[in-house]
């Protein structure tokens, strides 16, 4: 259960009545794979997968599981007595071993009330202050960067999911072919089921589950962040070395002296080793040879196929057919070719025959060591996911009653934000609009709202005394202390990879 | 085991909340007299579910003849429920009137001098306390995933309704029927709720095209055994929705002859049927 409508009761600050003698009785007899909940007199009995009759506990893999606690992250090594522990006084142990997230943490509306948690803590004996809440985000995408050299679909074409409009294809980088998908237009702009499917698109690319894309005139993909992009069916292994030009110019000293000619086929840029300049400056003889396509510069031909899922992100299975002929003035009978794709994952090796036909012949080891270096040095093929959005509206009245003060007090590098913990990249500019990779995230940190809009974690860290004069809440600070024997939380593991968002950023003004 | 708590959200309101019950209080008058209302409200609240917990198998059974409930709660349920088995011949337990009857339960605390009006919404379900001259305006919102205020009715002294109640498959509750909401107006909450289930079981209409599945397949402990309950509803020709607000409509005004209700509204994907003695309008 990721949907968290009506999150703020939240952020409520609750006081419990005198405890009344339960009634019921647990049950004796209770099948296996069903867990007692017993935090109300109902008792339900819950099977795996399934919700209590409050819809706030469920059976999550075996565990009683509260469905929207707020995540509190602790840093490895560090003793927390357990929140309900007899031991538990209240006092603090050691040094701020506990950041609060927004995960589940809810939200505030209408927008000029408190955060749902402004939580101080110290770090290395200074006080700083976390204010945390959920964003609910109508103006926010997530670009997707997908590492494969085979054809996605042009340009601007449109992305679809679930047969709605859900983004489009935007540009290609070296390498790596980008989709934007969500944002405002696609939520609020189009047609209620657009705006429907495409938030539970974006939960799901947020919360990394595989999602199944078609773009128009394009391949059908399944994304996961984190994950090898799956094409047309085929899953991604590795990413290209380089374009057809650059693996001629990382390779060509390699190959000098074992073959006599390469050919790096590739969609975007075909390399021909004895016309380019790397082959030039080995000194290395013309081979004769005529590639189809439009020559670009010595030894570089655009367009030798169709964009395709054959040899290098071109549409060819026999890599013959980009060869026109051979120049029978220049070729010689014995000439030795090698053709190889740019990630090494096609190749075949060629000897001319007395007619100067390329006749396939066993590839000398030699030659297969090179072709197994440009598989080497391609890295694994990912799907990414960065969250975009815009933090710069209303949502800062949560923080602060003058919210320009905080937008400044973020660019001075004086407050961090993060979202669930996750490092994020605040752009240049106005506005905070932040971008994160959601793979740093908690588990299941996005939800939504049916506006429909996106709901996400969101903190903004920074010491106390530049809360204070930025006209933060300051009356509402709570102890995380106190955050964390609250009965809704859930205590999980930092992620050592992400920085400690209470620890002061380099360069802060 | 957590207890019942409560939290007063910032506009004065109450949220009282124990288990599956969440309570949203608010009320008007002399201000003295209100936070008594309020307190005496939650000084009652804690021992609610475990009353019920005790005769929790008896309220999951069919309403028959047989049936014995004592707790007070329990008994305005099945009070609320019984019609509709013996004068339907429906299947109904007592569950289908708990969260009115919870909220019927409570709102007596508000009837002291001094307190103009009172609510307690339960989910949905809502009980009213009005004094002379008095009146309450209760916005309506038939699509939850896109929730827009699209109707209202006005509750006054003198009208005979001190429950208003809605129901549909979109809801935390199951529905056997295709209503996006079914709201009733009746002479208390449990009234209202148990006739609001019933109404919207009965907003349906045959099409492979609307996905259902066993109770029992969705949720563990349901009342509704196998019964198949409403899982999804894609758009569906107008014919279709007609034929279903016209089922529905059909029971609704047997309930209101009988004297059940005093009202009800039905939508079904837009379309909506009005049958009332009250006005319910549509807000333009």
């Amino acid at each position: 259960m990721t949907e968290r409508v009506g999150a703020s009761t939240v952020g409520e600050r609750f006081e419990a009545a005198e405890p009344v003698v339960v009634a019921a009785k647990p049950p004796e007899k209770m099948a296996a794979n069903k867990v007692l909940c017993d935090a109300c007199p109902v008792l339900c009995q819950i099977s795996e997968g399934r919700l209590g009759a409050c819809d706030r506990w469920g059976n999550v893999g075996g565990k009683l599981t509260r469905m929207d606690p707020v995540l509190l992250m602790k840093r490895p090594g560090v003793e927390v007595v357990a929140s309900g522990h007899a031991a538990w006084r209240g006092e603090w142990i050691n040094d701020a071993p506990v950041f609060v997230s927004g995960v589940g943490s809810g939200t505030t509306y209408p927008d000029y009330k408190p955060a749902p948690f402004i939580v101080a803590s110290r770090h290395q004996g200074v006080d700083m202050v976390t204010v945390v809440t959920e964003g609910i985000f109508s103006y926010c995408s997530f670009k997707v960067k997908i590492d494969t050299d085979r054809y996605l679909g042009p340009e601007q074409a449109t992305v679809r999911y679930d047969g709605e409009a859900v983004g489009h294809v935007t540009t290609i980088e070296y390498g790596s072919q980008f989709l934007s998908l969500g944002g405002v237009h696609h939520l609020t702009g189009g047609s209620k089921r657009e705006g429907r499917v495409t938030c539970a698109l974006m939960q799901k690319l947020g919360n990394r589950e595989p999602v199944e894309l078609e773009i128009e005139g394009g391949a059908r993909l399944t994304v996961e962040a984190g994950r090898a992009p799956i094409v047309n069916g085929v899953e991604e292994t590795r990413m290209r070395v380089g374009c057809g030009s650059a693996t001629i110019g990382i390779f060509a000293k390699q190959w000098y002296g074992h073959v006599d000619e390469v050919v790096v086929v590739d969609d975007h840029i075909t390399g021909v080793l004895t016309e380019h300049q790397a082959g030039k400056c080995l000194d290395m003889p013309a081979s004769g040879i005529r590639i189809r396509g439009r020559k670009s510069t010595p030894g570089r031909y655009f367009q030798v196929a169709n964009p395709g899922t054959g040899w290098g992100g071109t549409d060819i299975t026999d890599p013959l057919s980009i060869i026109e002929g051979w120049d029978p003035d220049v070729a010689r009978p014995g000439l030795r070719l090698l053709m190889v794709s740019t990630t090494g994952e096609h190749a075949e090796f060629f000897v001319l025959d007395e007619k100067l036909r390329p006749e396939r012949t066993p590839m000398p080891d030699a030659v297969r060591k090179v072709v197994e270096r440009i598989g080497e040095n391609c890295e694994p093929a990912l799907a990414t996911v960065l969250f975009v959005a815009g933090a710069g509206g209303s949502l800062r009245a949560g923080v602060t009653e003058n919210p320009v003060r905080l937008t400044r007090s973020i660019k001075e590098l004086l407050t961090r934000v993060t979202c669930g913990g996750a490092p994020a990249y605040v752009w240049p500019g106005g506005g905070i609009t932040v971008m994160v990779d959601v793979t740093k995230m908690p588990a299941n940190s996005f939800g939504t709202v049916p506006t429909p809009a996106i709901v996400a974690p969101i903190e903004f860290t920074m010491r106390r005394d530049v809360y204070a004069a930025l006209g933060g809440h300051v009356d509402r600070i709570q102890r995380v202390e106190d955050v964390l024997a609250r009965a809704d939380v859930r205590l999980i593991d930092w992620d050592v990879a992400n920085p400690w968002p209470l620890a002061p950023q380099e360069n802060a003004r | 085991m957590n207890g019942a708590v409560r939290a007063r959200l910032s506009d004065g309101r109450w949220h009282f909340q124990h288990g599956p019950i969440d309570l949203v209080i608010g009320a008007d008058g002399d201000s003295a007299a209100v936070a008594a209302s309020v307190e005496a409200c939650w000084q009652a609240f804690p021992d609610v579910l475990p009353l019920l917990v005790r005769e929790l198998a008896q309220l999951r059974s069919p309403c028959t003849p047989a049936l014995r409930l004592s707790g007070p709660v329990a008994r305005e349920m099945l009070r609320a429920c019984r019609p509709f088995a013996q004068d339907f011949g429906l299947f109904v337990t007592p569950m289908a009137a708990v969260a009115g009857a919870v909220a019927d339960h409570l709102i007596s605390h508000f009837a002291r001098p001094g307190v103009t009006r009172a609510y307690i919404n339960n989910g949905g379900d809502i009980a009213l306390y009005l004094t002379a001259g008095a009146s309450f305006d209760i916005g309506l919102v038939a699509d939850i995933d896109a929730p827009r205020l699209d109707g209202g009715v006005r509750v006054e002294a003198a009208d005979a309704v001190r429950g208003v109640a809605t129901s549909g498959w979109r809801g935390r509750s199951f529905s056997l029927g295709i209503a996006d909401r079914v709201t009733v107006l009746a002479a208390d909450a449990a009234a209202a709720d148990a006739a609001a289930t019933m109404i919207a079981n009965h907003v349906d209409v045959d099409s492979p095209l609307i996905r259902r599945a066993p109770a029992n397949s969705l949720r563990d402990d349901t009342d509704l055994g196998d019964r198949l309950v409403t899982v999804h509803v894609p758009p569906l020709v107008p014919a279709l929705v007609r034929e279903a607000l016209d089922r529905g409509a059909s029971f609704a005004r047997a309930c209101l002859e009988r004297g059940l209700i005093r009202g009800a509204l039905l939508t079904v994907q837009g379309a909506s049927r009005i049958l009332t003695e009250h006005e319910i309008e549509a807000l333009a």
